[in-house]
């Protein structure tokens, strides 16, 4: 809005003539969507979907129900993207099997977006390849839809059926969601994450209070964090029980002065410290200093909340030139082949293997507990993915912490659960001491 | 407009009463998703209330309270109940994607605050799913649910999204 606008609005307001309140970010996308001049919560919509994403788990069974209902081609087979992350490669052959029939179905209704084993994960990929643009409105057969909203785009996870009927017909009906308005201010201090600001919100704002509604993240501090950083942001929203987590697309952002917002939460980033998740519920977050020293079996780098090149980047500046804890494994997914091998070419590749760590191919890996890295009952993990629910790593009887990248390298190096913020401090003290 | 027939619209049934935060893996045990059907069947809401499963009759309503169906978006939690011949969930409030997937599959799912505190276990409760009426013990309360909205019920009287897929194919035909 000009200053203009915004005078003339305010002396409006001043005259007493009531004037609609502007539109929060997800009003915005599905009013465009559905074609309406505004909508409001709680309105239920029908809406053209932009964007549909399944990946290997599903994708049979969205096809399948499609050709078994006689539904001879998609709405638009442009829209549609698979992407073949969870269980790759194969590791049993029931997964092959259920692959194998999944490409037939993706050849036989034209889907040419198709990303076999090996591209990366399916939210990484979408964004990488351009399958999702701001201002979208998007759909995917995976909770963590909501990672789009780094975009600007309206994301989230629906069921089978539902995303069989958006494929047949191009639409979906929606609830417009009420809003939650995160508030961000001043900058991430040094060695503190994005991953630290959304577990730090997980923590705040918890589980119900966003549960059907959109969370909107704006203010100053929303500017200074990079299209990784919102997406781990956004990535996590749906643990707190959000339809949407978005981050407004440029340009939109003052458009929405006025909006109405359910609730409101005001966070200074230069005030958080490292968070860690502890067992068994991502609600349960506390500062790492609550926890360090804790002895772990496992650290794992990786998943659509934090396998991206910053994220390999941030562990290898703490682990370069040093070995990791003896009796301590550690396992690297990146994210996707494009940043499998921007880390090789940038060398932290071999900078974290050189400190002992194992580089998985690209995809979810061991972050739902299908293959590549489960837990023994037990076992303790710390790990830069995003749910740690009992059992969601193999083992009910293992533990699952979450934490930053910075928060898993320098766990890895002590061996227990540790402050990245110390080991600054010490690697300082080194340099003055030589 | 919708073409609810008038028999989907009134359900009358002995009710089931749940507490809050029933979760989809009480509904459908992770544990148990690689064994056959008639053994997940088995564990259906077993760690709430174990005798639910073997008890349950075809046209039983289950009632309960805030926050039903939260946890994961697997479509086996309400599907699981439709196997089991419950005809319809009526809680405080639903988990969001539980309210999508149920509808998705032919399962009229409602929710009505304050219907946890109001049915006796296994009394007679009788809703009409568009008008959201709900009429507790053959008049002893009645209550208001929240609207389905038109498309859901389109999707309803189909009786779930995969016949009304079959429709669209048949017309498009
Ligand atoms: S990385 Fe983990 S959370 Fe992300 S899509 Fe894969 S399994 Fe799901």
């Amino acid at each position: 809005m000009t200053a203009n606008a915004r005078i003339e609005r305010l002396a409006k307001d001043a005259s007493g003539a009531a004037e609609p309140p502007e539109m929060t970010a997800a009003e915005t996308v599905l009013a465009r969507a559905s074609g309406a001049a505004r909508v409001e919560p709680g309105e239920y919509v029908v809406a053209k979907i932009d964007a549909m994403m399944m990946h290997d788990i599903f994708a049979a069974d969205v096809l399948g129900m499609l050709e078994r209902a006689g539904i001879e081609r998609l709405h638009d087979p442009g829209r549609a993207t698979v992407v073949f992350d969870h269980m790759v490669p194969a590791p049993s052959v029931a997964a092959a099997e259920h692959q194998a029939k999944a490409r037939r179905l993706v050849r036989r209704y034209g889907i040419e977006a198709f990303f076999e084993i090996g591209r990366g994960i399916c939210h990484q990929v979408m964004v990488e390849e351009g399958r999702v643009r701001p201002g979208d409105l998007v759909v995917g057969t995976d909770s963590h839809s909501t990672t789009y909203g780094a975009l600007g785009a309206a994301g989230c996870g629906i069921g089978s059926s539902e995303m069989a009927y958006a494929l047949a017909t191009g639409e979906l009906w929606f609830k417009v969601p009420e809003t939650v308005l995160v508030a961000l201010e001043g900058r991430l201090a040094p060695s503190v994450a994005a991953k630290d600001l959304v577990l730090f919100l997980v923590r705040e704002i918890g589980s119900s209070e966003a549960q059907y509604r959109s969370i909107e993240h704006g203010g100053s501090g929303a500017d200074s964090l990079s299209l990784a950083e919102r997406m781990t942001i956004a990535n996590m929203g749906v643990e707190m029980g959000a339809k949407f987590s978005l981050f407004p697309a440029a340009g939109a952002a003052t458009a929405r002065d006025g909006a109405r917002y359910a609730a409101t939460h005001h966070v200074d980033l230069s005030a958080l410290s490292p968070q860690v998740a502890v067992p068994h519920h991502v609600e349960n977050v506390v500062d790492v200093g609550e926890v360090a020293g804790l002895h772990l079996d496992q650290v794992f780098l990786g998943s659509c909340t934090n396998g991206r090149i910053e994220d390999l980047r941030e562990a290898a500046r703490i682990l370069r030139g040093r070995r990791i804890a003896s009796g301590l494994r550690m396992i690297v997914t990146p994210a996707s082949s494009t940043v499998y091998r921007q880390a090789a070419e940038e060398g932290v590749l071999t900078e974290l293997s050189a400190a002992g760590a194992i580089i998985e191919g690209p995809g979810c890996g061991p972050c739902f507990g299908g293959h590549l890295g489960l837990l023994a009952p037990g076992e303790r993990c710390l790990g830069t993915h995003n749910r740690n629910f009992r059992g969601r790593m193999g083992s009910p009887e293992g533990e699952v912490y979450l934490g930053s990248p910075a928060t898993a390298a320098a766990s890895a190096l002590a061996g227990v659960i540790a402050d990245p913020r110390e080991l600054a401090v010490s690697d300082t003290r080194q340099e003055v001491t030589r | 407009m919708t073409s609810t027939p008038p028999e989907m619209t009134r359900l009358r049934g002995r009710a089931w009463l749940f507490g809050p935060d029933i979760s989809t893996d009480m509904l459908s045990p992770g544990q148990y998703v690689h064994d056959p059907p008639e053994i997940r069947l088995r564990h259906v809401l077993e760690p709430a209330r174990p005798e639910f499963a073997s008890q349950v009759r075809p046209g039983d309503i289950l009632v309960a309270g805030a926050n039903f169906g939260c946890g994961s978006s697997r479509e086996s939690a309400p599907q699981h109940l439709k196997d089991l011949g419950v005809a319809l969930v009526v809680a405080d409030s639903l988990a969001r994607i539980f309210a999508r997937n149920a509808i998705a599959l032919g399962l009229p799912a409602l929710s009505c605050p304050g219907v946890s505190a109001t049915v006796h276990d296994h009394e007679v409760v009788e809703v009409d799913i568009v008008a959201g009426e709900v009429v507790v013990g053959e008049g002893r309360a009645h209550l208001r649910a929240d609207r389905i909205p038109e498309q859901m019920l389109d999707v309803l009287s189909h009786g779930g999204i995969e016949p009304l897929l079959v429709a669209l194919a048949a017309r498009a035909r």
